[in-house]
This record gives structure tokens, C-alpha cells and sequence, in this order.
């Protein structure tokens, strides 16, 4: 196996105003891994990813980009490995696809310059990828909400990043978005790229995921491949009673389902 | 887009080249080349020395209003947002009106006249004030620079108010009438002294347009993309300020500038950032200059002050592109 490329080591972080706290032991994400991070409402997965991505400072621990320490790196070169695609998306300005596509290049830009032959073959890439090449010149104004969020990832992966960070990304998509938007984050990680998404929807996280991480309370309850993290008495403690646990049909993976008349309190 | 550059840049020369000849006086073409050959005139003096630095001052300035108010709409997320919106008037105007109604503290430095050391004093502390109250780990609050811009704004003009009510009569109507901005300068000393404030003002808000963008798609995105968002936020919010504070200590708050020639710009090329800096500069200084040819023909010869032509000719225009906009 690889070295991780990214390490979170330590981790603590606290909201003054309301006292809650996050610590996270240790955290390694390396390349070609799918993880996905879950856990209920205030569970601190937004807050630890944020923290990942440096774009939140943490009070204490420390979080390494290829053992150098994050705030220590330039953030041009940290954006080179390091992608990050945060829950909420809206622009003040109405950008064309392709603009919001080309702005993954800044990592690469030098001064005052412009995109050379090789980042417009990365901005077509992403646009590839991303399936929205017929789209490239439409204006986020006349998108609908999977085509926004598409045009956004279309950015993060013109970055080129080893390592990308999604914050909840298939939110308000409906189920054949949401399959699908998994299914390309599954063919990057299949491509050594580490993806590490905080998502709401265990099922689709246990289908995707190699590795899960709980989170309760800002603590790391549970961490493993989705068949030891998504069981019965592990997710009660977490979440309540309620929810039963099956075995896909298709394939041999966990599957989560409201339990009949449980006692969901 | 580039086109589009092109043509501001085209406006921008046009009224340059077109502005000095307006006026109440006729001046003839041998008056301003009788002049470069040193034969005096008159008419040659009044375009050289009156109407030209004027011409110029006002490109300058409502160039300058235009690119901040630009740059400042993005970095606050909010397209009502202009150069004032930040207190910087308010304090310049209570720092004006305090070396106006009490004369006994004159002073004058260099080539600046002492109103002016004092709207930029006035302006100056504002800004410190908004900076320190904003001021959090790693960068600045932009909502609480709003938020403390707004509140200087307010106890600026209750000081304004207090002088208001204590001040000498002749002290108010000169307060008033700076009040409604003017560019009527005289010579180029007034527009020299602007520019060691303004440049570097503007350089900042120029060397960070491509960030802007970045900023435009929300904070998050911006730092994950590798752009430092808090020097951004700092740097333009000091550029800004510095610019706006050199042109109201010297033309007054001259409204409406700062706020709709933005919106043209990115109506007319869209909203890269770098395009909206360059085209509000061209836009903003000949929407100015232009105003101020107005001002000193239509009611000649009696000069108008420009601050009620912009307000004036703006609004209607203003009202034009949001009819435009929901009629869509």
C-alpha cells in the first residue's frame, strides 16, 4: 500500500459559542481510496472535512499534505493535491460553465497570465468527465441543480488534485443523479484518485465506499469497510433505535432501511 | 469580451479628447496650440489650466469609483453595495465639515488643502475603526465590515448633525454645497495630490480581479482553489478604501457612480472579473467627466454641482437596466 497523502493527526477544534467540540485521533486518506464519512446532524463531518481541506484552521493537532504541514504550504500548491468541492454552491456571478471549469486552473497560473494549451486540456477533461462538454458555454442561470453542482466538480477536478473532499455533494439530486454522481467520484478513486465524501445517504456510501467513518458527537465512532461500521447495535447507538440493517440483493454490501413500527425517538 | 475592453477603452478617449472643449466659454483650436507655443490667451489658459486637469480629475475619480464599487459588490456578495457603503464618506465628510466650521484649525500641507487633510483624516479613521472591529483569526468578517461600516456611517452623521446644528451659517452652506461632490478644480495640484493615495488603491483591486472570480463562487470554493482569501478580502478592503477615501477628501461623495456603472459593465460583458475592473475604470471616469460637461453647460453660466447630475441622469438609467432585467 501507498503512503497516505493526507493525515489528520490530533485533530481538535471547538465552537466557542456553543461549547461543541470536535477531536479526531487520527485520520489517513490515501490514494485510490473511496471514504466515506458519516454520521448524524452536528456529528462534525462538515467541520472535520472543512479542517481537512484547510480552509477551516483547527485549535489544536495537525493535518499533513504529503507530510508537509497544511498551513505551512503555500495554498497554490496545496490546491495542486488537494481539491475541495464545499455543500454549498452559488455564485454572485453568473459564470458560464466553462468559466467555472477554467477557474480549477488558478492553482497553475503564475501572476497575471493566462490558461496555456495544457490547462484548456485539463478544463476539457473535466468538462468530459464531468459529461457536460454540450453544456460549456450555458450559464449556471440556465442549469438545473444536478447540472450546477456537475459544473462545480467540473472545477475542483480541473485542479488535477490527488486527494478531492466533497461536502454532502448529492444533496437535492434525485436517485439517478445521485447514483450517478457516485458512480463517476467511484471511476476517479478506481483512477488513483482519494476521494473523501461526507454524505447523508448510508446506502449510497456503502455501496461506493471502501471505508467508512462515523462520527458522533465530534468523535470518530466507528471507522472500517461499510460491512463493520453500517450494523445494527453500531448505528442504534449513533443514530437511535430504528433502522434496520439488510444485505443488498445484487451485491454483498449493507443496506439501511427504516425498521417497521421501530421505536425511531 | 476583449472587444468589449476595447470599446470602454475607445469611450474613455473620446470624452478625454472631447470633454475640455465643453464649456460655457467657446474656445478655438489656435487658442489651445497658441498656447503649447507660449502666446497666451484666455481661451488657451481656460482649456490648459481649467478644463483639462478638471477633465482628467474627473476620469480619474469616477474611474476609481467605479472600480471599487465593482470590487467591493463582489467581495460583500451584494450588488448594492458601493464605495460609500463603507463609512469612508462618512467619516471624510465629518473630517470636511470640521475643518470647515471650525477655521481656526486650517491647516494645509504640501500640495493639499487642509479640507482635504481632513476628509482623509476623517476617512482614515473610519476605515481603522472598521478594520480593527472586523478583524478575526486569519482575515477580516466581511459581514462585520459591513455590519461596522453601516454603524460608522451613522455616528459620523450624528456628528455632522451635532456640527450642523453649532456651525456658523456660512460654514453650512459651504459644507452643503461639498456635500454634492464637484470636480470644479482649478490647475493640477488638486489632482496630483490624489494620486499617491489612489494609485496604489487601485493596483491592489487590479492585481486581485482574477480572485474575485474565485471569491464570486463563495469562500469555501475560492480557498480550496488555492486562493488566499483572507489577504484578498484584507487587501481589497485597504485598496478600496485608500482609493475612495483620496477621491471623496477631494471631489466630495459624488453618488451613483460607484453603484451602477458595475452593473452596466458586467450587463454589457459579463462578469469576469478582470474585464469588470477594466471596463468600470473607462465606464465610471467618462460617465464622470461626461456628467461634468453637463454640469458646467447646462445652466451656464452657473456651474452645477456634478453630484446632482449623476444623481440625476444615473437613476433614470439605473431604473432602465432593472426593467430590462425583469422584463426578461
Amino acid at each position: 500500500m501507498s503512503d497516505p497523502v493526507l493525515v489528520l493527526r490530533n485533530i481538535s477544534h471547538r465552537y466557542e459559542e456553543s461549547g461543541w467540540s470536535l477531536h479526531v485521533p487520527l485520520l489517513e486518506i490515501k490514494k485510490a481510496e473511496f471514504v466515506g464519512i458519516i454520521g448524524p446532524n452536528g456529528a462534525g463531518k462538515s467541520t472535520l472535512l472543512q479542517i481537512a481541506a484547510g480552509v477551516l484552521r483547527p485549535d489544536g493537532g495537525a493535518v499533513l499534505l504529503n507530510g508537509r504541514s497544511l498551513s505551512s504550504t503555500a495554498r497554490k500548491s496545496a490546491a495542486r493535491t488537494l481539491g475541495f468541492l464545499p455543500q454549498e454552491l452559488t455564485s454572485s456571478s453568473d459564470y458560464s460553465v466553462e468559466d467555472i471549469a477554467r477557474m480549477g486552473r488558478y492553482p497553475y497560473l503564475k501572476g497575471l497570465g493566462g490558461l496555456s494549451g495544457a490547462d484548456e486540456n485539463a478544463v476539457d477533461r473535466s468538462l468530459a468527465l464531468t459529461d457536460l462538454m454540450d453544456f460549456r458555454r450555458r450559464r449556471l442561470s440556465q442549469l438545473s441543480g444536478g447540472e450546477r453542482k456537475r459544473a462545480f466538480l467540473a472545477s475542483v477536478l480541473a485542479q488535477e488534485p490527488e486527494i478531492m473532499l466533497l461536502d454532502e455533494p448529492t444533496g437535492a439530486l434525485d436517485i439517478h443523479r445521485q447514483v450517478q454522481f457516485f458512480r463517476l467520484l467511484r471511476e476517479l478513486a478506481d483512477g488513483r484518485m482519494g476521494i473523501v465524501v461526507v454524505t447523508h445517504d448510508l446506502n449510497l456510501a456503502s455501496l461506493f465506499s471502501d471505508r467508512l467513518v462515523l462520527l458522533s458527537g465530534g468523535r470518530p465512532v466507528r471507522s472500517g469497510p461499510p460491512a463493520e461500521v453500517l450494523r445494527s447495535p453500531v448505528l442504534a447507538e449513533v443514530y437511535g433505535r430504528g433502522i434496520f440493517v439488510g444485505t443488498h440483493p445484487q451485491v454483498n454490501k449493507p443496506i439501511v432501511l427504516p425498521d417497521q413500527g421501530g421505536g425511531a425517538a | 469580451m476583449k472587444k468589449t475592453v476595447l470599446l470602454y477603452a475607445f469611450l474613455f478617449m473620446a470624452v478625454f479628447v472631447a470633454a475640455p472643449w465643453i464649456g460655457p466659454e467657446r474656445v478655438a483650436l489656435h487658442h489651445v496650440s497658441d498656447f503649447l507655443k507660449g502666446i497666451s490667451s484666455p481661451e488657451g489658459n481656460i482649456f490648459w489650466l481649467q478644463r483639462l486637469p478638471r477633465v482628467l480629475l474627473g476620469l480619474l475619480s469616477g474611474g476609481a469609483l467605479a472600480v471599487v464599487g465593482a470590487a467591493f459588490q463582489v467581495l460583500f456578495r451584494n450588488p448594492l453595495v458601493e464605495p460609500f457603503t463603507l463609512g469612508v464618506s462618512g467619516g471624510a465628510s465629518l473630517g470636511a465639515f470640521t475643518a470647515i466650521a471650525v477655521p481656526s484649525l486650517w491647516i494645509g500641507w504640501g500640495p493639499f488643502s487642509s479640507l482635504q487633510l481632513f476628509a482623509v483624516t476623517g476617512a482614515f479613521l473610519s476605515l481603522f475603526l472598521i478594520y480593527r472591529l472586523a478583524r478575526r483569526r486569519g482575515g477580516v468578517s466581511v459581514t462585520t465590515l459591513l455590519l461596522a461600516g453601516v454603524t460608522i456611517s451613522i455616528i459620523c452623521g450624528g456628528g455632522i448633525l451635532l456640527l450642523t446644528y453649532l456651525a456658523h451659517p456660512n460654514a453650512l452652506v459651504i459644507f452643503q454645497r461639498w456635500m454634492m461632490g464637484g470636480i470644479d478644480v482649478i490647475g493640477y495640484r488638486e489632482m496630483i495630490s490624489l494620486l499617491p493615495l489612489l494609485l496604489p488603491g487601485l493596483a491592489m483591486i487590479g492585481w486581485h480581479a482574477r480572485a474575485l472570480n474565485h471569491i464570486a463562487l463563495g469562500e469555501g470554493m475560492a480557498l480550496g482553489q488555492g486562493v488566499d482569501v483572507p489577504r484578498v478580502q484584507r487587501d481589497i478592503f485597504i485598496g478600496g478604501g485608500l482609493a475612495t477615501a483620496s477621491v471623496v477628501s477631494l471631489v466630495g461623495p459624488i453618488g451613483f457612480v460607484g453603484l451602477i456603472v458595475p452593473h452596466a459593465v458586467r450587463r454589457l460583458s459579463g462578469y469576469d472579473q478582470r474585464t469588470v475592473v477594466i471596463g468600470s475604470f473607462c465606464l465610471g471616469g467618462s460617465a464622470l467627466a461626461a456628467c461634468d460637461a453637463l454640469a458646467r453647460t447646462l445652466l451656464a453660466p452657473t456651474e452645477l454641482p456634478v453630484g446632482i447630475i449623476t444623481a440625476l441622469v444615473g437613476g433614470p438609467i439605473f431604473i432602465h437596466l432593472l426593467i430590462r432585467r425583469l422584463g426578461k
